[in-house]
Formats: structure tokens, sequence, C-alpha cells
């Protein structure tokens, strides 16, 4: 079960700097360990993560190995209009996950 | 090793303060967190146990087993029928005679009105039911039920926490009621007030039940610890939320 919690202002004025913070749910498995009995775990982790403003590219990331189960991602950007932020995230064993947060912008 | 070293050092170091903790004393585990762990837990956005939180409460209305019925099918809608729930576990069972904690009533209740089967401990859907569950109670105090079919599970969890156990020969009252103002290595040693379970522990990786830390406490005193769901853990549990009365609950919460 995948889910993702998203925090996007629902209002800002023009011009204002805001945060958004972008939290999903994924084990994050390095590839590096081992099962009790020996055998290796596979890697299973999000391997990319990108941000669209009005459709428009304002923040990526690529995931590595070494980041915590539950990778949190916050960033800033500038409120430029009203419109829709959405998110997206990309992984191993075609992990795949979107999400969507709207913003006035008075 | 150096694990060792600083338990008998904080133990040489402690004064005989032997004792159960005064009402006024008793500190949730949250008070001891750094600041930027409180915030994380404080923010539903940013506090990883509201991603379980949100696969329960899809589960809660999701049909199963041969009556294709739902949690909210009997119990309608969890913010109502689910409020103060967790507040009062474990319960006396009356079928069982004996008290059952929060896992082990979505499991009866998956046997015996769903027939569908248990859920393991520390599964995802399990931890995610308990956590939506629990989640509905924030902010209540703890109150055990006023239930005298407790009392002898209840002196039995009491006993279980004052006895010594393992290679180290610890109780959990020599940490947790004695020691609660000192440090283990660097980590703070907290009064186990078990306020926010299921919760969301960043060593872990991942939400945990109270039995799964009681169990990582024995291991780390070197004894053998005790199964998921047996007696013995849930008297533990039942101890830990009598000895917690009054203390909001949390959940989910989130500890180092």
């Amino acid at each position: 079960m995948a889910s993702a919690l998203i925090n996007v202002p629902k209002r800002a004025r023009r011009g204002d700097v805001i945060e958004i913070r972008a939290l999903t749910s994924h084990v994050m498995e390095p590839g590096y360990r081992r099962t009790a009995s020996g055998e290796m775990i596979p890697r299973d982790i999000i391997t990319s993560f990108s941000c669209r403003y009005n459709g428009r590219e304002i923040f990526r990331a690529d995931l590595f190995p070494a980041i915590s189960a539950n990778p949190y991602l916050s960033f800033f950007t500038t409120a430029t209009e009203s419109g829709t932020f959405a998110f997206e995230w990309i992984g191993d064993n075609g992990f795949s996950q979107v999400a969507s947060a709207a913003i006035t912008v008075e | 090793m150096r694990t060792v070293v600083a338990i008998i050092a904080a133990l040489l170091l402690a004064t005989a303060q032997a004792g159960e903790i005064a009402q006024d004393q008793r500190r949730s585990g949250y008070s001891f967190m750094r600041s930027d762990t409180k915030a994380m837990q404080d923010d539903d956005t940013s506090n990883p146990g509201m991603l379980w939180v949100m696969d329960g409460e899809a589960l809660w209305s999701q049909r199963i087993g041969a009556p294709d019925k739902a949690c909210a099918d009997c119990h309608g809608d969890a913010r109502a029928s689910m409020k103060g729930v967790a507040a009062r576990y474990p319960a006396f069972d009356k079928a069982l005679g004996r008290p059952v904690d929060l896992e082990q009533r979505i499991n009866l209740c998956r046997a015996e009105h769903q027939q569908a089967p248990p859920l393991d401990y520390e599964s995802h859907d399990l931890l995610a039911l308990t956590a939506f569950v629990s989640h509905q109670s924030r902010g209540m105090p703890i109150a055990p039920a006023n239930d005298e079919q407790l009392a002898p599970f209840l002196a039995r969890g009491r006993e279980l926490f004052m006895q010594r156990q393992g290679q180290l020969n610890l109780a959990c009252a020599n940490c947790h009621d004695d020691n609660w103002d000192k440090h283990l290595a660097g980590s703070a040693i907290t009064q186990a007030q078990p306020t926010g379970y299921p919760m969301y522990r960043l060593e872990w990786q991942t939400l945990g039940s109270l039995q799964r830390r009681l169990r990582g406490c024995m291991t780390g005193v070197r004894a053998q610890a005790f199964s998921y769901g047996s007696p013995e853990l849930v008297d533990l549990e039942l101890y830990l939320m009598s000895r917690a009365t009054g203390m909001p609950i949390e959940t989910p919460a989130v500890r180092p």
C-alpha cells in the first residue's frame, strides 16, 4: 500500500517564498543487507522524485540506497500563480506514486 | 561491549531512588526528545506514522472474508465509534478469560465477524489498523477499565516489570523507575510511558507496536524475549497503561 503526505500552503501572496514538504511510504531497502539465512535482500528504493508547478518542473531529486525509509523531502519555491503542484516518485520494481496539491495565489 | 560498560556505569552511579514514579513527575517520552524530533511528531504531514493511519483508514472500510464485511459495516465511522477505545486497552475478554490488547482484539474481530485469517504481529496491515484505531483517541487521557477481573493480570504485569531478568540481570524498573532522569550511552532513559503506540521509531525506520518495544528491551538485557501475543507481554502492556493513567495518547508518536 503506497501513500504520500504533502504539505503545500493553501494560499500565498504572489512572490512569497513557500515551503513544500513531501513524505511517502517506502521501505528503501538498500540492497546491501542479508537475511538471517545469508541471502542477499535485493535493492528496492525510490530512485527519483520530481515536483511540477503547473506543468513546469521546479524540483527534482535522485535518491540513493543510503536514504532512510519513508523519505521526507522539503524544498522552497516562489508562489507565482494559482494552480497545482504535481509530485511523482519513481523507483525499483516499477514503483510509481503520484500526488498533487492545489494552491491559490493572490 | 560499550553498552554493557555504560549500563554498569549507569547502575553504579545510580543513587538508591528506587520506587515507582510519583504522579506529578510522570513524563511522556516526547519530553525527552530533541526539538527536531518533536517537530516531526507535531506536524501530521511530517509524521511518518500518519502514513499508517491513512492506510488503516482505507482498511477500515475494505470488505473482506466470507461474510464480505468491513470494520465499518459494524462499527460505522471510527471517528465516533473508536474514540477513547485505545485509552482503555488492554481490556478483559470474557470468552478468553484474560485481557487482550488492541492488536488481539482486531484479530479476534477478524476471526469472529469477518472469518478472515489473523494478521501477523508487526505486519503492515495490523499496524495500520491499530494505528488508525488508536489515533481516534489522540489527546484523550489513558483510562484503563476499572474491571476487577483485570486485577490479577495487572498484578502479574507489575511483577514482571519489577522482576530482574537476562544475563544483565536487570528489571524494567531498574531503568525506567529508578534511573529515568539519566542517560544510557547517548540516549535518554525514559519512563516507559506507553502513550504513543503504535509509534514510528526512527531507529526502526517503521511503525512498531508496544510489544516490539518490550521485546527489544528484553533482548537488550539479554533475556529470552516473550513471544508476540504471549500473556506475559499483554500483562506488561496492561501494567504500563495503568501506570500511565491520565496521560494523553499521542498515537502515532515519533521516537528516536
